[in-house]
């Protein structure tokens, strides 16, 4: 798994020193710095001092947070298949730029990722092209066609660190039954994409917007009905179930049910969708066309409070890229996805800075939540983990400019908005992989 | 049958100044959503004057004289595409149609790149007709002459409802007050979206009458009443407007048989009976006689659906005068470049 994305081990220590250290998974929220040495952190905390550490060289990070380094859940790429939308190579930049020192891929490519041989694949590609550590889920099914069930225990040997159809959901009750039974074997974590194929055949959400517009819309209950009906199959066969995106007041609710229940349930929301609401379409745009869809302002808030009490587990980018082709088309007719590795952290530390989730529990969902549910052994600073780092500058602003952006694709719903926040540095494994100055 | 100028809503009655000063604030006519109501009053009464213009006057004028009118036709439409083809020429325009259907969509070129071609012809006015919601606005961003939405998916039909308001004007002398019943396929009709807009602009009561599956969600946001019983809403309303039903949507899809249908929303003689008895039938065709509605009501008094065909005509002439007004007599605006699909 991520762990075969070796970087050349350096002798030499080195530190940041001055820094704001958010590190939830040990409950840490002080100045302080952190050792990094052969590729690994030896010491953090307020007690790595400039005077503390002697002939150690380091950095002075006054003004910035330093976090353990960002795990994305959920990024789609172009690799393979479709290369000219985005490779590993180019994804990792992306990531690298938006603090993501961990991308998890998706398996919706061409050919799926189905099979141990393009599991092995995915991670010889990122080893050798990508600048962040890459991991992949493998499918649930082949061809993610929801008939038969991949491989679960090869596809976990060759490095798949969970299951998932993608953007895709297991339809069949009984196939997906059989899937969380046979998972649990392997406690394979299961991801869904939580949305009813029969309900979910519009372009937006349901309601008074997409009457007016004249697009077909996707109830909440597209979702609704198929995260109630996982619920009660993961009641049946015990399994670890996550379920990828959830974008309504509903859920969120139903999500906070089972675990109150005690059932083995995690799930993720994104960025997107913490700070988009439907009305952001305007004049039809479609780099708001999202899969799940944006949904209303109630439903955002209802998101945010889910992220704020811990609910709603894990934030991904959902990174998607699409080119013109595929986006420059009646909204009705473009595909679903936008990109968003680069914008995740700076986009949702509003939500610190208005007060709405503590700067905490971001970082937790979006390093330490995602490294835990996938036992990465990373999203934390404390010595022994890899030197997977962020530092950001939480109140430098700037402007999204498409053309600026690192990925091959362009997609971003953020295009010309003003986001305070900016990564500074990304190190992977005591590596810099990125770095921007700003004044 | 009314239609001499002394019996029309005084509002109409403000004479044009002369045949070039703007009447109308936009570039482009995407929807009647955004519209003011002096905006729609300046059009109607552009379009009155063209009514009688075509009936008593000289038919072939002068007034779009060396501009170029594309008719960008995606969905097949005879009546629409003749009647904006119709009043293009009655105004002097050289018109050229393009029913696309048939040409280099189907070998893979987009909505865009076709827009591109055609901008490049430099022409004044362009009609669109498009089966996806967006199409017209798309298309505004891309080229340089005026766009006219003549329908996109199930958003907008704008010259639909200003032909159908011109219509009630002329008989009605008025549209506020009036309550109008709007019947049928409200879900997949932009005809209706573009009649509740400007009847609710122009002061009417709007009603919707339709079975639940085919009604838009959040229906009861747009400020109608919303029946699905035709007795209780067509009582006492001053205009039936019937919406055709695609034959495909009968087959179990959205309601369950022609049959059933007709029994229940199809307008026969007893169920207009419960509108007042000077109320308008009317229907943006083209019709389907037993499904919708009734032989005898189309054809009958009350029925004023041919009328509507001669408004739509006037109704095209007017936008295509006013959009022209608002563009430099030598057309040579470039395209926009850039810019979010």
């Amino acid at each position: 798994m991520s762990a075969r994305v070796d970087f050349p081990p350096s002798g030499t220590p080195y530190a940041y020193v001055n820094a704001g250290i958010v590190d939830p998974s040990a409950g840490l929220e002080c100045p302080g710095g952190v050792v990094v040495q052969n590729g690994q952190i030896v010491a953090c905390g307020p007690e790595v001092t400039i005077d503390a550490l002697g002939d150690i060289p380091h950095i002075d990070a006054s003004g910035l947070l330093l976090l353990p380094g960002l795990v994305d859940m959920r990024v789609f790429t172009g690799e393979p298949g479709t290369e000219h939308r985005e490779t590993l190579a180019s994804a990792s930049e992306a990531a690298a730029a938006g603090g993501v020192t961990t991308m998890i891929v998706m398996p919706n490519t061409d050919p799926v990722i189905d099979d141990v041989a393009l599991v092995d694949f995915i991670l010889r590609r990122a080893r050798d092209t990508a600048i962040v550590r890459v991991a992949p889920m493998a499918a649930l099914t082949r061809k993610l066609e929801g008939k038969q069930m991949t491989e679960f225990g090869l596809l976990q040997e060759a490095g798949a660190v969970a299951l998932t159809d993608g953007n895709r959901a297991v339809r069949s009750a009984r196939v997906f039954r059989r899937i969380l039974s046979y998972a649990r074997d392997f406690d394979m974590l299961v991801v869904q994409h939580v949305e009813e194929p029969e309900l979910a055949t519009g372009v937006m959400n349901e309601g008074e917007v997409s009457s007016r517009l004249g697009l077909p819309g996707i109830p909440a209950a597209a979702e609704i009905i198929m995260l109630e009906r996982d619920l009660r199959l993961v009641e049946l066969t015990g399994a670890r179930y996550h379920a990828a995106q959830i974008s309504c007041r509903t859920s969120v609710e139903l999500i906070a049910q089972a675990k109150a229940r005690g059932l083995p349930v995690t799930c993720g929301v994104s960025a997107a969708h913490l700070i988009l609401n439907e009305n952001d379409i305007g004049a039809y745009r479609t780099f708001f066309k999202l899969s799940p869809p944006l949904r209303t302002e109630d439903d955002r808030q209802a998101l945010v409070a889910g992220v704020a009490d811990g609910t709603i587990d894990v934030i991904v980018s959902s990174h998607d890229p699409e080119e013109p082709d595929t986006k420059r088309l009646p909204f009705a007719e473009a595909e679903f996805g936008a990109i968003g590795l680069e914008t995740m952290l700076a986009s949702v530390l509003s939500l610190a800075h208005r007060g709405e989730v503590p700067l905490s529990r971001l970082v937790d969902a979006l390093s330490c939540q995602p490294a835990r549910i996938l036992g990465l052994g990373i999203g934390t600073l404390q010595p022994g983990a890899p030197a997977d780092l962020t530092l950001v500058a939480p109140h430098h602003s700037w402007r999204v400019e498409a053309q600026a952006l690192k990925s091959k694709s362009k997609n971003t719903p953020f295009e010309h908005r003003m986001l305070e926040g900016c990564v500074v540095q990304t190190v992977v494994a005591g590596h810099l992989v990125f770095s921007r100055q700003i004044d | 049958m009314a239609g001499r100028a002394a019996s029309i809503e005084p509002a109409l009655m403000t004479p044009i100044p002369n045949q070039t000063s703007p009447v109308f604030s936009q570039p482009h006519l995407l929807g009647i959503e955004g519209l003011s109501v002096s905006d729609v009053l300046n059009l109607l009464t552009l379009a009155h004057n063209y009514v009688e213009l075509s009936r008593h006057g000289e038919k072939k004028l002068s007034v779009l004289r060396g501009r170029t009118q594309i008719n960008l036709f995606f969905e097949a439409s005879t009546r629409t595409q003749s009647s904006f083809e119709l009043a293009g020429k009655r105004l002097g325009a050289d018109v050229m149609n393009m029913s696309v259907k048939s040409s280099s969509v189907s070998k893979g070129e987009t909505l865009i790149d076709t827009a591109v071609t055609l901008n490049a012809m430099n022409p004044d006015l362009l009609v669109i007709r498009h089966a996806s919601a967006g199409a017209a606005a798309l298309l505004a961003q891309k080229v340089g002459c005026a766009v006219i939405n003549a329908g996109d998916g199930a958003h907008e039909h704008p010259t639909q409802a200003l032909l159908d308001a011109l219509t009630i004007i002329r008989h009605k002398h008025r549209v506020e007050g009036l309550t109008v019943a709007i019947c049928g396929d409200i879900l997949h009709s932009r005809v209706a979206r573009s009649n509740i807009l400007l009847l609710q602009l122009l002061g009417a009561s709007v009603r919707v009458v339709a079975p639940r599956p085919l009604l838009p969600a959040a229906i009861d946001r747009w400020g109608v009443q919303v029946f699905s019983r035709m007795e209780e809403g067509l009582k006492d309303c001053d205009i039936v407007m019937m919406l055709r039903l695609q034959l495909e949507r009968m087959d179990g899809a959205f309601v369950p048989s022609v049959r059933e249908y007709y029994r229940y929303f199809g307008l026969d003689e007893e169920k207009l009976a419960y509108a007042k008895p000077d109320a308008l039938v009317m229907h943006p065709g083209p019709m389907n006689r037993g499904v919708e509605i009734a032989s005898s009501v189309a054809d009958g008094v009350q029925s004023v659906i041919r009328e509507q065909v001669e408004m739509g005509v006037a109704v095209r002439m007017a936008v295509l005068d006013a959009l022209a007004r608002n563009r430099p007599v030598q057309a040579e605006t470039p395209a926009p470049q850039g810019g979010e699909a």
